[in-house]
């Protein structure tokens, strides 16, 4: 067994056990850390495969943002996270049964399955030599030039989640006082100072 | 030799546990969202694979745009989870249903 070899099943069984962590852990936390272990075995993976731009995306993306929000909500709400606990031996069973039921599906897709001998004939951007073009770079000139919509809408896309996330949270709380432009703005100059004459010795009479 | 077939397995295994993992924790909401980016990294894996195994760059383009997604629908979803929680201090599913819409 190759070094390639070992470090896929490595890479494969991190992935699974993880996976099944973040399904029966009974901490939330502890379910957020499995799911970012099962990121990095999958990111394992794609190095493995040569994909080496997704798999430090991955990296990225999913550990250092996704799984870091979910560990940010998670700690902190303030719920008591073993009454969801109660109820979850009744749902096993037809959990079991669901999942079996679509592993057989996909076992049986691929017990017979193959490839369409006019794919190679078909295919949208080949993959150009990886020894003298990088990965990063092949994909880069890729998304920059035949994808270079779908990726700005990528962008927009997350520009609304990142909105509608803050419109979402922001809360207006009372007590805190903050600079009304406007009010300010439309402020009466006659009325916000008030001349008085006061005599020496008296004190004001409003 | 590892194979396109091997890494389908271990996408499939994924997404399968990701599917049981809705079932299981039906209450809890969070756990159903990672549940849900464990599905999207199965296909992802997916996609991966085929894109390596076929020498289609494209593959490996859609895995991006799935994961742009995938981070767009967790901060959402969180998002949305943070908003209930504070009016209704529980984030049990089953309220969820409250307004009958």
């Amino acid at each position: 067994m190759g070094i390639v070899d070992f470090a896929f099943y490595l890479f494969a069984a991190l992935a699974i056990l993880s996976g099944l962590g973040v399904v029966f852990a009974r901490n939330p936390v502890h379910a957020v850390l499995w799911l970012i272990l099962a990121f990095l075995a999958s990111a394992g993976l794609f190095v493995l495969q040569g994909a080496e731009f997704v798999a430090m995306l991955l990296v990225i993306v999913y550990v250092g943002a996704v799984a870091v929000l979910f560990l940010f909500v998670v700690m902190m709400l303030d719920v008591d996270f073993a009454t969801f606990r109660a109820g979850m031996a009744r749902s096993i069973p037809a959990g079991i049964l669901i999942a079996a039921v679509l592993l057989m599906i996909l076992a049986l897709e691929f017990g017979d399955w193959r490839t369409s001998e006019s794919a190679s004939t078909r295919l949208l951007a080949t993959t150009p030599d990886l020894s003298t073009t990088g990965n990063i770079e092949a994909l880069g000139r890729l998304i920059y030039t035949e994808y270079v919509l779908l990726f700005q809408t990528a962008g927009l896309i997350l520009l609304v989640a990142m909105i509608g996330a803050i419109v979402l949270t922001h809360r207006k709380r009372k007590g805190v006082k903050r600079q009304d432009i406007l009010s300010q703005l439309y402020r009466d100059p006659g009325k916000a100072v008030e001349l008085r004459d006061i005599r020496p010795g008296r004190r004001d009479p409003g | 030799m590892i194979g396109l077939g091997h890494y389908l397995g271990v996408a499939a295994t994924l997404f399968v546990i990701g599917v049981f993992g809705i079932f299981l924790n039906r209450k809890n909401v969070i756990v159903i969202l990672m549940s849900i980016e464990l599905m999207l990294l199965a296909v992802n894996i997916n996609l991966v694979s085929f894109s390596v195994h076929l020498g289609d760059l494209t593959g490996q383009v859609f895995t991006l745009f799935v994961l742009t997604v995938a981070a767009a629908e967790a901060a959402i979803g969180l998002a949305i989870l943070v908003c209930f929680f504070r009016n209704r201090d529980s984030i049990a599913v089953d309220d969820v249903n409250l307004m009958k819409g």
